[in-house]
């Protein structure tokens, strides 16, 4: 008996995180392994924790959308549409046509932003160093155009309640025009250097699946969601800002694996570039911002405003006692939903598979943790 | 052994140390601008007109370095790893020739000799991954454990057809024996099978799996900063450049193709030049392709590479026993090259590109729908 026990082989635990270059930021796995097969996982989380529900209870509403602009800090333009929509909806404000148009614009440059950092960081987490670097390339054209609009790279608050900032800059069109064929050409390159690839199929086929059901119920959205052919994106579904007057597609999966998961991505970048060519050709001159007092006092009430994130479904609830800073405000943050489904996909995964499992569901840890 | 005799061995060895070292650093200055190209960057451009410089930076920084000791580190096998993994590295150049004359001892087993004492390194990276305390080392360690015996095999089988041609453990003999055809020609396979593995051998892209940065972040060297760091690094540098010198004396002609050059000077540049390609299209490699996972590199290992090598190798005894024409080795050997890469397509990007264009074109279909609906 003695001998057997010492014979006993024991599950080695492997702290992944909080400096592991492959957690996308400050997250911590604990990983019980079986040589290089995991029998368990266990996220930690909370290292970026910016308390900013409750901050936004002591800000002026205009000052929450940089507060916002915090959360996924590479969607920065989703983010503040969704704590303004739920301030207008909750004043029953009516948006200048324009500012839709370039809300709708700047959203979807921010998912491809969004997309690329993905599509270069997951290849870097698959082995292959070069992906990030073109991915990086469109990524900063398309910041710099942002930076040409609102005046930041990141923080922009650039969205206002009612409508925007200021009206685009004089050269946006020129810029656009510039900007779109560079990215079109990334996204068929990504297909030609990563998606199809052998090495990058046998990584990624059958890795971390997750049915459609089993999505659902964890409360999975977005591409997440979509990857495993369950066809819910809001835009589709509850049309916010243009998107009903709008022809794109929604790209689904098969199988909900990690190479599905890419490939949604991957698609969906194509159809944001087809959304903002569109909205440069219907969109016409005109005001971007509703006639309304400075500061925005909504009336009493409460409201819930969500939209289609790059990461997923952002909602917000949103407590309104009259004053000019919000008695209370819930986010329902996508990143941390999809979190939950990390237990799931990595059973019986390997340490390798592990990176790219959390790649795949693309966490942004500002948001997670908020 | 007269004095002149040992002094004569240290100039030797005092060139071959001071040639490789200055591979090496030319080595990494290379990696980093071909990547830069690759990777639409400049590389480094700040040390030296072009970067020139930054290698020697580099190693004088290394050097000055503090070593770190992990606390719990057992001490010798942590200090003795990196040397166990370099000497042999070291070791093998005695008798590498690079022309006609041009080698330290011409061994008549001399890829025997090459192949025996280049198994030794995996000893030390065991070493090094047991010995630094670290769990990610001791997954790095045992993977380099499983990877590099693993493709030992299908590096000596190809050896070992390679030997049945000219009937020679020899580096010269083998070398001139391709005068008129070099054996890439001959064994396509081979070459293929030799340079895969050769890859795997030395732990760089597609095979990095035992240090991956993404996964285990650097495996054994985990713990390692400083000169003894420096001293893998070199040791996997001289590897890199080995295993592109013997894919072009066993494969490429060496000094003897395309023109038997009168001076050894002239056969020298011819074995230097392909090896820096071949070094190129490793760096290359490394700039394009993805990290298998550990479980796909032994299925690639022992499932793809040692049933072809023993195909390769029975294919060349067959050409040997009954004197065929040099092409029907040829011709045989690149139908299972080709036939093998066609099957990892079929297997892999075939469906998924079949799968992807049939989902593209429902999103179309639906999208169309819904334009017409509301048209």
């Amino acid at each position: 008996m003695a001998i057997n026990r010492q014979l006993d082989t024991l599950d080695m635990m492997l702290n992944m995180g909080p400096q592991h270059p492959a957690t996308h930021g400050v997250f911590r796995m604990v990983l019980w392994i079986d040589g290089e097969r995991i029998v368990d996982v266990e996220p930690h989380i909370g290292y970026l924790h910016l308390g900013t529900e409750k901050l936004c209870e002591g800000e002026q509403y205009s000052q929450i959308i940089t507060l916002f602009d915090r959360l996924d800090y590479v969607a920065n333009f989703n983010n503040e549409l969704v704590i303004c929509a739920a301030a207008e909806k909750l004043m029953g404000l009516e948006v200048p046509e324009r500012a839709l148009y370039i809300r709708t614009i700047l959203c979807e440059l921010n998912r491809i932003a969004s997309h690329m950092l993905f599509y270069g960081t997951f290849a870097l987490d698959a082995g292959a160093m070069t992906p990030v670097l073109y991915a990086f390339k469109e990524r900063e054209r398309i910041q710099s155009l942002f930076e040409a609009v609102s005046g930041a790279r990141m923080m922009h608050n650039y969205f206002r309640i009612g409508g925007v900032k200021q009206d685009l800059p004089e050269d946006f069109y020129d810029r656009m025009g510039r900007l779109l064929d560079p990215v079109k050409r990334t996204i068929e390159e990504a297909d030609d250097l990563v998606t199809f690839n052998e090495i990058f199929l046998a990584r990624t086929r059958d890795v971390g699946a997750i049915d459609g059901k089993t999505a659902l119920g964890l409360g999975l959205t977005g591409p997440n969601l979509r990857a495993t052919g369950v066809d819910y994106d809001l835009r589709k579904a509850e049309p916010y800002l243009l998107y009903d007057r709008l022809d794109f597609s929604v790209p689904l999966g098969d199988r909900g694996d990690c190479w599905d998961r890419f490939w949604v991505r991957i698609r969906e970048m194509e159809e944001s570039v087809r959304l903002v060519e569109q909205c440069l050709q219907q969109m016409q001159p005109g005001p971007v911002m509703a006639p309304i007092r400075r500061i925005s006092r909504p009336p009493k009430g409460e409201v819930f405003a969500h939209a289609e994130n790059p990461r997923g479904d952002l909602g917000v609830y949103l407590v309104s006692s009259g004053a000019d800073r919000p008695y209370r405000v819930k986010i329902r943050p996508p990143s941390f939903c999809n979190l939950m489904s990390l237990k799931h996909m990595m059973r019986n995964a390997y340490v390798a598979d592990a990176v790219l499992i959390l790649g795949s569901i693309d966490i942004v840890l500002g948001e997670v943790d908020r | 052994m007269t004095a002149r005799d040992i002094a004569l061995i240290i100039l030797q060895l005092t060139v071959l140390v001071t040639g490789l070292i200055t591979v090496v650093l030319s080595l990494t200055w290379l990696e980093r601008k071909a990547l830069g190209r690759l990777q639409r960057r400049m590389g480094p451009m700040v040390v030296g007109p072009h970067g020139l410089l930054q290698p020697a930076a580099d190693a004088l920084k290394l050097l000055v370095k503090e070593d770190l000791v992990p606390a719990l580190a057992d001490k010798l096998l942590f200090w003795l790893a990196p040397m166990v993994v370099f000497v042999p590295s070291f070791v093998v150049w005695v008798t590498i020739p690079l022309a006609g004359e041009v080698v330290v001892r011409n061994m008549d087993l001399g890829l025997f000799f090459i192949v025996a004492f280049s198994v030794l390194a995996i000893v030390g990276m065991v070493m090094a991954g047991w010995g630094s305390a670290n769990k990610y080392a001791i997954l790095g360690g045992l993977r380099a454990a499983a990877q590099l015996i693993s493709y030992e095999i299908p590096i000596i089988m190809a050896v070992i057809a390679v030997i049945m041609l000219p009937q020679s453990m020899n580096l010269v003999t083998i070398v001139d024996d391709q005068r008129t055809i070099p054996y890439a020609v001959l064994q396509p396979l081979g070459l293929a099978i030799f340079l895969l593995a050769g890859v795997a051998e030395v732990g760089r892209t597609p095979f990095d799996i035992y240090f991956a940065e993404s996964e285990v972040m650097g495996g054994p060297f985990i713990e390692y900063s400083g000169a003894h760091w420096a001293v893998f690094f070199l040791s996997e540098y001289i590897n890199t450049f080995t295993i592109a010198v013997l894919v072009v004396l066993l494969f490429l002609g060496g000094w003897s193709f395309p023109l038997m050059p009168e001076s050894a000077w002239l056969g020298f540049l011819w074995v230097v030049v392909k090896a820096y390609l071949v070094v190129f299209v490793i760096f290359w490699f490394r700039g394009t392709f993805p990290r298998l996972r550990i479980d796909q590199l032994m299925s690639v290992g022992w499932k793809i590479l040692i049933p072809l090598s023993f195909v390769n190798f029975g294919l060349t005894a067959f050409y040997k026993f009954y004197e065929l024409p040099w092409w029907a080795l040829t011709v045989s050997s690149l139908a299972i090259t080709v036939a093998a890469g066609y099957g990892l397509y079929r297997r892999w990007t075939w469906p998924a590109r079949a799968t992807a264009e049939e989902r593209l074109a429902r999103a179309r279909a639906y999208r169309r729908a819904e334009v017409t609906d509301a048209g």
